[in-house]
């Protein structure tokens, strides 16, 4: 879906993947944020990600996830609970330290 | 000591969403705003004065939550103008007093650097701090105001605690820092990311992680957020309210009817004079007894709803009807907005607000008012109760509950329906992000749940007194002069000024199976759905030349109307847009005649098509 929209995902180290492919019990830092356009301009999305806590750095992980095509999803962001669409979890990269079942 | 020469002092309650800002201006002020466990509760500013022990006047005002000042939607532009001092005519704050939830410090932490940038002395907040130090949470308290240059204090908004020292620490900074150049501007994504390492490395400084992190909210959201088990038992929260709202309030409400009966009995014993008596027992006793009865329904639908509000499972709930909602257009957190409609379409649609989107938004406002809110019940029990046996069904399932549980179904399929209609036909822009933090789960507070329902109650009787009272004087009056002509042989009521106009509109509604008493009480409803039942209450009294006064109208109903009739008024009042106060805040919200006229056309129009499609087809059933 989206991923086509960050052109160098392929490109990313093997331990590392997106936010909106991740599955459940998935747990790492956060390395990049770069969103894309959408119903949001990439730039307005980036800051929103970026003010509401989804920054470099940060310690994620995913807590649950909705029944329709497993979204949204529910994760853990250092201190906070936040639910997010898995659309707009593809402008999040993350490095794992551990992958769940993938 | 009081010295009336302090000049008066400005605060403002800024921080981010569900941080408690709102319960600290309830401790403050002694006001009784609403206070609930999810993010986007404040939407508009309130004021609020209190007196410092040193006896300065202090205004307070009570923002909505942000996580930045760069205004996103309606509520965030709210706090923003009056951050930065750009609301017209009003006086910017002399000190603005930064909320923070204590166990979640990092992000507040960066909305303070910008609230630096504004220039205005300001005082951090560490709010909650009684969850904070459950769990063994460490805050170097110097350091950190060292940091970020501004003094700390430590409050359990709840408890009132730390409130004199908050007053304290304002007061001194309005008294010693005069306001600096204001350097705020719309920060970059890299200005934010910068922000960011900076509050990280602060947290670092002055934050030990606690010991005993919390591990309750992450076990319970195990349970409720299960992709299949947590939509089973949000159905399942969802049935058990509705079940209640028609068993566990019948016999509450069985008792307060025969209450009025006996009243009506014994005023229609002790006044003599018939005219009087005539009003009072009908007009009044009848009338307003028939919609007071209701209290207890209304009662039990705001207490859950404000336990869902306060445990902080609102949030979670639009987490699993998320993609559900989507599929109709709406967006995720539109959830909130709709369920607190089923209490008051009005605070539902203010609290629309917080949708940035002005599609989603707008769609959000138009469906609000098909949720099944309070003012519907007496009309819904009203008939249920009349027409619908109450007898159990599939062994456990009681059929008027059941019936009720249907129509407030009803209500959120067609709001659904209706949604999906417009943002697949007319608005076909794509949807905002649902971003949307998951708040930890608290206990309700007793004391808010108690105070709140106390509210509802006053509002309810002050509803009654003084609107549905004088209407149903005028009722009365219309239905009782003039007198009939001599010798005329038709009822009296026929005669009389409602009857005449209930007898000319009736043929309009005559396709839809309304009789003229019903076609008569749809014009007071318009004030408010549940006049439309009081206007039926008096209409029938002063017709029921026989009774003694004071006969229930659930005993007239079920013997003067069909089934079909019946059912066709309840499929006319899930639509019906009988509430003036609703299309007022329409217009209030969208700031014109537009939407309240669009909204107004839409509803009555399917309003007469599902009593229409209902009467015919209970007919075709043989339920004429
Ligand atoms: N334990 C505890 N709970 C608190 C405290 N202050 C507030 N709460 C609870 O936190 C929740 C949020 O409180 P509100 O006052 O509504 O928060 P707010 O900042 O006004 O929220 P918005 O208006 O949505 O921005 C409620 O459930 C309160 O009961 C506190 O000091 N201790
Ligand atoms: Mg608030």
């Amino acid at each position: 879906m989206s991923e086509a929209a960050l052109p160098d995902a392929a490109v990313a180290p093997a331990d590392t993947g997106l936010l909106s492919i991740a599955r459940v019990g998935a747990r790492g830092v956060i390395t990049r944020v770069s969103a894309f356009d959408g119903a949001l301009p990439a730039e307005e999305l980036e800051r929103r990600l970026l003010e509401l806590g989804f920054v470099e750095g940060a310690r994620i992980e995913v807590l649950e996830e909705g029944l329709f095509g497993r979204d949204p999803i529910a994760v853990k962001l250092d201190d906070m609970r936040v639910a997010i669409r898995r659309r707009e979890a593809a402008a999040i990269l993350m490095s794992y330290d551990s992958r769940a079942d993938a | 000591m009081t010295d009336s020469s302090l000049a008066p002092t400005h605060l403002a309650l800024v921080g981010n969403p569900n941080t408690g800002k709102t319960a600290l201006f309830n401790a403050l002020t002694g006001s009784r705003q609403k206070v609930a466990n999810y993010a986007g509760v404040t939407v508009e500013r309130k004021e609020g004065v209190l007196t410092s022990p040193s006896g300065r006047v202090i205004h307070v005002v009570d923002l909505p939550g942000t996580y930045s000042l760069r205004a996103r939607s309606p509520d965030e532009a709210v706090t923003r103008d009056a951050v930065l001092g750009r609301l017209a005519g009003e006086t910017p704050p002399d000190v603005i007093v930064c909320v923070a939830d204590a166990t979640n410090l990092r992000l507040v932490l960066r909305l303070a650097l910008e609230l630096k940038q504004v220039g205005r002395p300001f005082v951090l907040a560490l709010n909650m701090f009684d969850i904070a130090q459950r769990q063994g949470l460490r805050i170097d308290l110097e350091g950190l105001s060292r940091e970020i240059g501004a003094p700390i204090v430590t409050t359990v908004a709840t408890r009132k605690r730390g409130i004199e020292d908050l007053v304290v620490q304002a007061e001194a900074l309005a008294g010693s820092m005069p306001a600096g150049e204001n350097v705020w501007h719309e920060p970059s994504a890299e200005e934010i990311r910068h922000a960011h390492s900076e509050a990280q490395r602060i947290m670092r400084a002055c934050v030990r992680a606690p010991e005993r992190p919390d591990t309750l909210t992450s076990r319970i959201d195990h349970v409720l957020l299960q992709p299949v088990a947590g939509l089973v038992i949000l159905s399942a929260i969802m049935f058990v309210i509705f079940q209640a709202v028609f068993s566990w309030a019948t016999p509450v409400a069985d008792l307060i009817d025969a209450g009025f009966v006996l009243l009506g009995d014994l005023v229609g014993r002790v006044v003599t004079h018939d005219l009087l008596r005539s009003l009072l027992v009908d007009g009044l006793i009848a009338g307003v007894g028939s919609v007071l009865v209701f209290l207890p329904q209304i009662i039990i639908v705001f207490f859950f709803i404000l336990l869902l509000e306060d445990s902080g499972y609102m949030a979670r709930a639009a987490f699993l009807l998320d993609r559900l909602m989507g599929v109709a257009g709406l967006h995720g957190r539109a959830f909130i907005p709709l369920l607190s409609s089923h209490a008051c379409a009005i605070p539902g649609i203010m609290s629309a607000r917080v949708i940035d989107q002005k599609h989603d938004r707008l769609t959000t406002i138009l469906i609000a008012p098909l949720m099944t809110c309070s003012a519907r019940l007496p009309v819904y029990t009203l008939i249920i109760s009349a027409l619908i046996p109450n007898r159990t069904v599939w062994g456990f399932i009681n059929l008027q509950g059941l019936v009720m549980f249907g129509l407030y179904g009803a209500g959120l399929v067609s709001g659904l329906v209706v949604a999906f209609i417009i943002r697949r036909v007319f608005w076909r822009t794509a949807s905002e992000p649902f971003l949307m933090e998951l708040p930890t789960y608290k206990a309700p507070e007793v004391r808010n749940v108690l105070l709140n329902l106390w509210q509802r109650v006053v509002i309810f009787l002050n509803r009654a007194g003084r609107i549905i009272l004088p209407l149903m004087i005028l009722v009365w009056a219309l239905s009782t002069f003039p007198y009939p002509p001599e010798g005329a042989t038709g009822p009296a009521i026929d005669y009389s000024f409602a009857g005449m106009i209930g007898h000319f509109i009736q043929p309009l509604l005559a396709p839809i199976g309304f009789n003229w008493q019903m076609s008569i009480a749809l014009i007071p409803g318009m004030a408010a759905r549940e006049v439309a039942v009081a206007t039926l209450g008096t209409i029938y009294a002063v017709g029921d030349v026989d009774g003694a006064g004071g006969a229930v109208l659930t005993q007239i109903v079920a013997s003067q109307w069909s089934l079909a009739t019946g059912l066709s008024f309840l499929a006319w009042y899930v639509f019906a847009p009988q509430c003036v106060a609703t299309l007022g805040v329409v217009k209030r919200e969208t700031n014109g005649w537009t939407w309240p006229t669009v909204m107004f056309v839409y509803m009555f129009a399917l309003a007469y098509l599902a009593a229409l499609a209902t009467y015919r087809g209970a007919l075709a059933l043989g339920w004429g």
